[in-house]
């Protein structure tokens, strides 16, 4: 499957990766390339193979309804970038 | 040309567990900003999610109430795209393999009628922040309490008409979901909360019109509305040769119609991939098993034993069963009065009334249920008539004494019932109205009836409102007539 | 005292012959005098360190030492640790102080080991070389000019080069095993789901796990057991007993079954490297066990998968990375847009950004279907490769690497790079545990033995590599470089 500039930019779009334009010449190169050696699994034929999520056939424990957790804002918002009020703050987003 | 409306909800209901799906951290609602937010909530690098079981309880039982297939394994994926109230940059949600599978719910329409509405399923996943747009230097502020809250999301099949059934459909969903106690169902604290999409097609069509979705309809009411704006608006356009583009639009509760969220950027690609931090849920046999057996009455049930064994009204017993806490109330008033008629008629009458007048809930009423039967209890023994039990009412709703006797024997309302004291209250009343009595017997027949009513009135205000209206009233035409 | 083992640290502290602080302050000097040149830490904790070693003095004294207690180690900076600042090797995480301690750092905290810093990593994990760090390449304290392989480079050389006498690694497609073998250590990377990855930062979330790294099979033995165990916050962290990884250490190995994967011994194996690892079967013949060849058949299907499944959640994984609540944000950013493009742009560097726009695409509609379900399909087979060897044999053994550590800068394409964990990989999608063990030398590039065995049988596979161990001295070489002549 051949990858094209427009799949990169769309990938980088949908990642919020900001790329110029030479950049995104450079992982059409790369991403093509990587893609290539990963179209080696189309040869092979998993008609009928059921996909694996977890290396181990192990199922979902469920945790207790207990309040665990206290109040770590201060604590947690002394590496956020930009805060007010408690709040984080970002650009203006308008809906 | 005649259209028809289509009409498929998805209703987010935030699930009443104490903490958060994915974390331990508090779901109460109104903490200040962040302080309910964990390092998991947060997004922080290295953290992980554990399932909470009573969120996973609370779908089942959801599931078994709309008598849905409940499958054994379900699984977790994550909905990839960015938003700042998305902290980790993906929602876990559940896509293909849902926790509740098909089922029904049944609605009752204004007349009485029922109606089933398919639900195609409900999957469980976690609540975003909120967005705070006031004005932070031009910058918006980002609380995430929210985020992480556990919701069941109720996928409809589009099996809706018309916005009364939509209504009808979300006021199910409601009494469904707070039946079960599994959600405080607040729509205004957005405990629960709806996306509607709506297509028209002309009648007898088989194939769907193109649907818009519309977001951010938060309350019975707005559904009705913005389906109507919605519909008009799609009608119009369809009429004027125009075409319906499959979109996301906003209803504006203000303006009261519905608009294109517009976006620049291109369809969202969410990227749905099974969660590798989350293993398969396998439920077994035993524990839904268990879950079927401590279900609660739901609504449908009492509605139809209210119907059935209490003799109300269809109309009654579905107002009376909408909401657990309404029905608690009027059985509760209904078995100590022992009349279920006449607790229908107080609880929908003077009850809602003064609640309504106030902006109450049920749950807050002033009067207890134990209180109300027991005042009904006198009227329908006769110690007092109708006109005093809504003084006692309000007595009672002003915490002037705890019981209905207490203050029927405080204000002296008890009734009276004997002959001699109301014929010596009427010969004085006659006494003392020379003039309309002589109008009385001037009067043609048919037009006494009417007179009488002053007659009446001045003998209840002599006996202070006891004297028992019927007795009054036969008493009086006896002696007037003597005179004709 | 740098040139000790973990265990041999243990007996001697019990002796009194120094104190853990007289250590942590031995090594501390050293990793300041030889550490600008190798780079092996991002962040050294010269004072949380002492204060640690002569809180592991005072339990000595008060006679409560366990196996670990006082012990140095250092951990790979992916780690979260409270109050320490934790970068996965990327300038996104260059100010960032953790607000908590991963599990498994509270466990070595708890067993009273000390740590003495954050080691060196290829970003986010993402590297075979160590050259993908923010923080510059690692070399090979064997060779200076030799990468120390990665994503675990730090880790690696730091053991190697005595600076530390054990480190924690983390293994998403052979970063433990691989930087073990070309730093002649040991490393262990256990079955998934063994160690809890709650603070761990996340690479791709199906295939990462941590394990030990240090000179001996006994000493990854003694990590194990006090790394190992369910918790509570890991769903993916089983619920299963850890037993003491050191009793079986000494059974002998008469009987062994060791089954040698054709496909690894193919094309693209250093002839040197295939050497060294025949004259270690060979110890293994002598010591009793037998050996026969056997075939996983899906080997070169692995490199394929693991660049569709791995890309694919990192890319997910890294989402949170987006200058709102931690990490690098961009300067004045106009629009929200403008926040998440350009602060990701600046935090991430090449490789990262690469593996993330892999991993988006092959996610995208239209595409899931040919590459991310199809590639959990083949994992399904490479998995079942496995299953099928170990019925027939109870180890599987082969290298770690094709070849010895390349040169700094010999590996430019991406491609190729890949192509390098061949071996590594498949252990990570099927889920199982596997060891590199240092089996001699290619020129001055140390060679690893990989011994990999079925799920949870990782006291088997320190049981077989500790006696390898007891038979040769490969693990006791030390580097010219870890002498000092001052």
């Amino acid at each position: 499957m051949a990858l094209e500039h427009a799949d990169v930019q769309r990938a980088a779009h949908l990642a919020r990766l900001g790329l110029n334009d030479e950049d995104a010449t450079r992982y059409v190169d790369d991403l093509g390339r990587i893609l290539e050696m990963v179209d080696m699994l189309q040869a092979l034929d998993t008609e009928g193979v059921a996909p694996l999520a977890h290396p181990l056939d192990v199922t979902q424990r469920l945790r207790a309804d207990e309040v665990t957790e206290g109040d770590q804002r201060e604590r947690f918002q002394r590496c956020a970038p930009a805060v007010e009020n408690g709040l984080y703050l970002v650009p203006r987003v308008v809906e | 040309m005649q259209w028809e409306t289509v009409i498929g909800l998805e209703v987010h209901v935030q699930l009443a567990t104490r903490s958060k799906i994915f974390s331990g951290a508090s779901t109460a609602f109104g903490a200040e900003p962040n302080t309910q937010a964990c390092a998991v909530d947060l997004g922080l690098p290295g953290v992980l999610p554990v399932l909470n079981e009573a969120a996973v309880a609370m779908a089942v039982k959801f599931g078994l109430a709309i008598h849905a297939e409940i499958p054994e394994v379900s699984v977790f994926d994550r909905k990839n795209y960015f938003y700042p109230d998305l902290p980790k940059g993906y929602q876990t949600s559940q896509m293909y393999q849902p926790i509740v599978g098909a089922g029904v719910v049944e609605i009752t329409l204004e007349d009485g009628t029922t109606k089933p509405i398919r639900v195609h399923h409900a999957h469980l996943e976690e609540d975003a922040g909120k967005s705070l747009h006031e004005d932070y230097h031009g910058m918006t502020g980002v609380d995430l309490n929210r985020a992480g809250t556990p919701l069941l999301e109720i996928v409809s099949e589009p099996d809706m008409r018309s916005a009364k059934e939509a209504a009808a459909y979300l006021k199910a969903i409601h009494s469904i979901v707070t039946y079960l106690g599994i959600s405080d169902g607040n729509m205004a604290e957005g405990s629960m909360r709806c996306d509607v999409n709506v297509s028209v097609r002309p009648k007898g069509q088989k194939a769907f019109g193109t649907r818009a979705e519309i977001k951010n309809v938060n309350s019975f009411r707005f559904v009705e509305r913005a389906i109507a704006y919605e519909v008009e608006r799609q009608i119009e356009l369809l009429e004027d040769d125009g075409v319906v583009i499959q979109e996301t639009r906003l209803f504006d509760p203000d303006r009261d119609e519905t608009r294109s969220m517009r976006t620049k950027e291109e369809a969202n690609d969410y990227r749905y991939f099974p969660c590798p931090d989350l293993l398969p849920v396998v439920l077994d046999q035993a524990y839904i098993d268990h879950l079927r057996d401590n279900l609660p009455e739901l609504p449908a049930d009492k509605r139809a034993r209210f119907e059935s064994e209490l003799g109300l009204s269809a109309y009654d017993a579905s107002v009376l069963s909408a909401t657990r806490e309404m029905a608690d109330y009027f059985e509760e008033v209904k078995d100590v009065c022992g009349d279920a008629k006449q607790a229908a008629n107080w609880v929908q009458g003077e009850l809602a009334g003064a609640l309504n007048r106030e902006g109450l809930a049920i749950v807050d009423s002033p009067v207890s249920a134990r209180q109300l039967g027991e005042l009904i209890a006198r009227v329908i023994d006769d110690t007092i008539n109708g006109k005093a039990a809504k003084q006692v009412f309000q007595a009672l709703w002003n915490g002037q004494g705890a019981k209905a006797d207490d203050i029927i024997d405080a204000q002296g309302l008890k009734q009276v019932t004997d002959t001699g004291a109301i014929e010596a209250m009427i010969d004085q009343v006659i006494a003392d109205s020379p003039a309309q009595v002589a109008q009385y017997r001037d009067a043609e027949p048919e037009k006494r009836g009417k007179m009488i009513g002053y007659f009446v009135g001045q003998v209840m205000k002599a006996s202070r409102g006891t004297a028992n209206p019927q007795q009054v009233n036969q008493l009086l035409k006896q002696k007037l007539d003597a005179f004709c | 005292m740098h040139d000790k083992t973990l265990a041999e640290l243990a007996r001697s502290l019990d002796a009194g012959e120094f104190s853990s602080h007289e250590l942590t302050q031995h090594l501390l000097g050293r990793i300041d005098r030889l550490d600008g040149e190798l780079n092996s830490f991002i962040t050294v904790t010269f004072d949380q360190a002492l204060a640690t070693a002569d809180a592991a003095d005072k339990t000595r004294a008060a006679g409560k030492a366990g196996p670990l207690t006082g012990l140095p180690l250092a951990l790979k900076d992916i780690f979260c640790t409270r109050d320490v600042r934790t970068t996965a090797g990327s300038r996104m995480l260059d100010n960032f102080v953790s607000p908590y301690d991963a599990t498994v750092v509270e466990k070595l905290a708890t067993a009273g080991t000390v740590s003495l810093g954050k080691t060196n990593m290829d970003e986010f994990a993402m590297g075979s070389s160590n050259e993908n760090s923010h923080y510059g390449p690692v070399k090979n304290p064997w060779d200076l000019a030799a990468v120390p392989g990665g994503s675990s480079g730090g880790s690696a050389a730091a053991v190697a080069a005595g600076l530390v006498p054990a480190a924690i690694g983390t293994d998403t497609g052979g970063s433990i095993r691989q930087p073990a073998a070309f730093c002649g250590i040991t490393g262990l990377k256990p079955t998934y789901g063994r160690v809890s990855r709650y603070g761990m930062i996340a690479y791709a979330s199906s295939l990462d796990q941590a394990g030990p790294m240090a000179r001996t099979a006994e000493d990854c033995a003694l990590l194990l057991s006090a790394m190992a165990g369910h918790d509570l916050r890991d769903s993916t962290c089983v619920a299963r007993g850890v037993p003491d990884y050191t009793e079986e250490l000494d059974t002998p190995l008469a009987g062994l079954k060791i089954g040698l994967p054709r496909e690894y011994f193919g094309d693209g194996l250093d002839p040197q490297v295939e050497t060294a690892v025949r004259d270690a079967i060979k110890v293994f013949e002598s010591l009793g066990a037998s050996v026969r060849e056997v075939s996983l058949p899906h080997t070169h299907y692995a490199i394929p998968a693991y660049y569709v499944i791995a890309p694919a959640e990192a890319s997910s994984n890294l989402s949170r990375f987006d200058g709102v609540r931690f990490g690098h944000r961009c300067d004045a950013p106009v629009d929200l847009i403008d926040l998440y493009k350009r602060s990701r742009a600046e935090g991430f560097g090449d490789e990262v950004k690469r593996r993330i726009l892999i991993g988006t695409h092959t996610l995208s509609e239209g595409f899931f279907d040919a590459y991310y379900k199809k590639a959990q399909q083949v994992r399904r087979l490479i998995r079942q490769d496995f299953l099928d060897a170990f019925e027939e044999v109870d180890v599987l053994m082969g290298p770690a690497s094709p070849t010895p550590a390349f040169d700094l800068g010999a590996n430019k394409d991406p491609v190729s790079m890949y192509l390098q964990d061949i071996y590594t990989i498949a252990v990570n999608l099927a889920g199982i545990p596997g060891m590199s063990v240092p089996a001699g030398f290619a020129g001055r590039r140390p060679v690893g033995l990989q011994i990999l065995g079925s799920h949870f049988t990782e006291a088997r596979l320190l049981n077989v590599a500790h006696q390898f161990q007891q038979a040769t001295d490969w693990h006791r070489q030390r580097p010219a470089f870890a002498e000092e002549n001052a």
